[in-house]
């Protein structure tokens, strides 16, 4: 074991959907805390199900699951929504975005759901803080506008802007660039990293495209640590 | 409040479901508040068929009888009282003001009503409405007549028009046998229309009923050549010598009941004496059913309403799943969710009563004066009334409790579907 405790450790977690097939079987995957991890997989090989898994979204699963040094399983139902809310950032895949609400509501959202995160916004108002992400981003210009009327590249950088403010321990991005352009791409990764450093979170980042991959601390293929599906 | 607010915008997001659905609730609530108004106000219009009325005296029988035949002119006395008992009770200390009727003989159906002008001035409906003239003026002479508004109206009679009167009150209308041809009466004027059973009679002078049977031996028309010729007639030369009944205003309401106890203890003739607000009530019960029926109608309209709700919410869902969906993974936990959807429905049931409150108190202003002038039904125009409010709590209450069912729902969805977003 190492100094610190690591930000994610799996032990023989096995999960599948209702009565089906064995989706994960994972005899040990480890993050340690500030790691940048890139994971990639063939497309239905299980990496949005283990994404869910370690986010406290689905149960049902054997094995042992630590996130941030806790066990998710000893959390009840909302003790797990609250941390995983007040402690994770989540970037879908797709359809990131609450219909009904503006690009400035979808972003401050968990932080008005979460006292906890919006205390780690230390005292930066919570709009002005949204406001600098969202520059960051370069989608400042959309904050007022129907989310609906966003293209499918803005609309995932304002899920990255949301799952960013207020600088969560662990962000869990699902395949966020994939609808991003070369420019994009670049510059929402360098704000990606550069929150993680400033905040000192740990980023697991799902991605088909590999070449962002040398851009991180340490790549996994999901296959090689999963054995279902194998 | 975050949840309030998602709540809001989701249900604004979609605004044509949302309108359909409060409008639907509206308007069961508009039905279910105004039901209860029309009732209260049906019951009140009852109750005030006639006011300020404290007693009504006739000869001793059924008090429901008294009532029909002196208020709603259903029915028959079986026995009259003489004019002598009725001249003691007018004069009495206690009493106010009296009004006579003398009834038996009816007009094509229509009943007539001897009375004196007492009934032109003191006799009230609707609490303090007064007995006017739209046309012509009071009968002065014996055989004059005055038409209540009905009358008027379905025989086309005006001021000025001649009829005769027939004797007894059975649907023989205009039979002819025995009607008192040889006296014919002079129409006088025409009643304002009351919306009361006033306006289904005729009115004419207590010496008019005595004048055309003022030749008749024992209930028998005189045999032809000896009848008393009408010109021959004057209010002077007429004796009354009964009448059916009279309606009686007492000093004080203490003397009310003095009087009542000692009306039906009279020694001289046996007589009975009714409070007309009271054995109204009592007639109110029996017929009262049908107001019960109503209700039970309006509650399953407001149930078909509160359904609609639930299947609008329910079928929502579906297209929701993926907002669940990203509401859970951003930390908004099963209790966010559930209370996110009961928030919804509580919304929508709450707006629906607004609405409802609303329309009734639209339809209301524009239609009390038509249904009052045509029904004589007084709807009032108030903030709900305490069974009102309990209606109105009771589906909010409903509204919340039915939000649980897609709640429950949409938390399942949430845990089958973990993150993967369905569409
Ligand atoms: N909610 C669900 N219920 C049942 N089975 C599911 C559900 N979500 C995913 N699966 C199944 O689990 C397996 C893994 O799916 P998952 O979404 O984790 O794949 P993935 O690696 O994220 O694929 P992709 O790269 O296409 O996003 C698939 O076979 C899929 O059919
Ligand atoms: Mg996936």
């Amino acid at each position: 074991m190492s100094g610190t405790a690591p930000a994610i450790q799996l032990t023989d977690v096995r999960f599948a959907y209702g009565k089906g097939p064995t989706v994960l079987d994972i005899p040990s995957f480890r993050v340690e805390a500030k790691e940048r991890v890139f994971l990639f997989g063939p497309s239905g090989s299980g990496k949005t199900t283990l994404l869910g898994v370690m986010a406290g979204v689905l149960a049902g699963y054997s094995g042992g699951v630590e996130v941030l040094g806790r066990d998710i399983a000893k959390l009840s139902g909302s003790q797990r929504d609250a941390f995983r809310g007040s402690h994770l950032g989540y970037i879908f895949q797709l359809f990131n975005l609450i219909p009904y609400l503006s690009v400035m509501e979808n972003i401050t959202l968990p932080c008005r759901l979460s006292a906890e995160r919006r205390a780690r916004l230390k005292g930066v108002p919570l709009e002005q803080g949204a406001h600098a992400v969202a520059q960051r981003l370069g989608i400042d210009e959309l904050l007022t506008k129907r989310v609906t009327n966003l293209s499918v590249g803005q609309q995932q950088r304002v899920a990255a802007a949301r799952s960013l403010l207020g600088t969560p321990e662990l962000i869990i991005a699902d395949e966020p660039t994939s609808s991003l352009d070369y420019d994009h791409r670049e510059k929402f990764l360098e704000l990606l990293f550069e929150s993680c450093a400033a905040a000192g979170s740990t980023l697991l980042f799902v991605s088909h495209d590999r070449s962002l991959m040398h851009l991180f601390d340490r790549q996994l293929s999901l296959p090689d640590i999963n054995r279902a599906g194998a | 409040m975050v949840l309030l607010s998602l709540a809001y915008h989701s249900l604004k997001n979609r605004v044509l479901t949302t309108a359909l659905t409060v409008f639907s609730i509206g308007l069961s609530i508009a039905l279910l508040i105004g039901v209860e108004n029309v009732r209260v106000g049906a019951r009140e219009s009852f109750a005030n068929t006639i006011s300020q009325t404290d007693l009504i005296v006739g000869a001793r029988g059924g008090s429901l009888q008294l009532l029909l035949y002196s208020v709603f002119r259903i029915g028959a006395a079986t026995n009259n009282i003489t004019y002598q008992t009725y001249e003691h009770w007018k004069n009495h200390p206690a009493v106010a003001w009296t009004i006579p009727y003398s009834l038996g003989d009816s007009h094509r159906g229509f009943r007539v009503v001897g009375t004196d002008e007492n009934f032109y001035k003191h006799y009230r409906f609707r609490r303090d409405r007064s007995i006017t003239f739209d046309s012509g003026r009071l009968p002065q002479d014996v055989f004059e007549v005055a038409l209540g508004s009905d009358v008027a109206k379905t025989l086309g009679y005006k001021t000025g028009d001649k009829i005769v009167i027939t004797h007894g009150v059975a649907a023989a209308a205009g039979r002819g046998i025995l009607d008192h041809k040889d006296k014919p009466f002079t129409v006088s004027g025409v009643l304002t229309k009351t919306a009361t059973p006033v306006d289904r009679s005729l009115y004419i002078p207590l010496e008019g009923i005595s004048a055309v049977h003022i030749d008749w031996t024992d209930g028998a028309p005189p045999m032809p050549g000896e009848e008393v010729p009408a010109e021959k007639i004057t209010k002077q030369t007429v004796k009354i010598d009964q009448i059916t009944s009279f309606l009686l205003r007492s000093k004080s309401r203490i003397d009310t009941l003095r009087l009542q106890r000692e009306i039906s203890t009279y020694a001289e003739e046996p007589m009975q004496a009714i409070i007309p607000g009271l054995t109204l009530q009592e007639l109110w019960r029996t017929i009262g059913y049908a107001e019960d029926a109503l209700t039970v109608v309006t509650f399953f309209v407001i149930i078909v309403g509160l359904l609609g709700m639930l299947v609008s919410l329910y079928t929502s869902l579906n297209e929701r799943r993926r907002e669940m969906a990203i509401l859970r993974a951003i930390g908004a936990g099963p209790f966010k969710i559930i209370s996110l959807l009961v928030l919804e429905s509580f919304l929508l049931s709450i707006a629906g009563c607004v609405l409802g409150v609303a329309l009734v108190y639209v339809l209301s202003v524009t239609f009390q004066p038509i249904v009052e002038q045509h029904f004589g039904l007084y709807v009032p125009i108030q903030p709900p009334t305490s069974t009102g409010w309990i209606y109105l709590g009771a589906v909010a209450v409903a509204g919340l409790i039915i939000g649980f069912i897609p709640a429950w729902k949409a938390y399942r969805n949430t845990l089958s579907d973990g993150l993967s977003v369905r569409l």
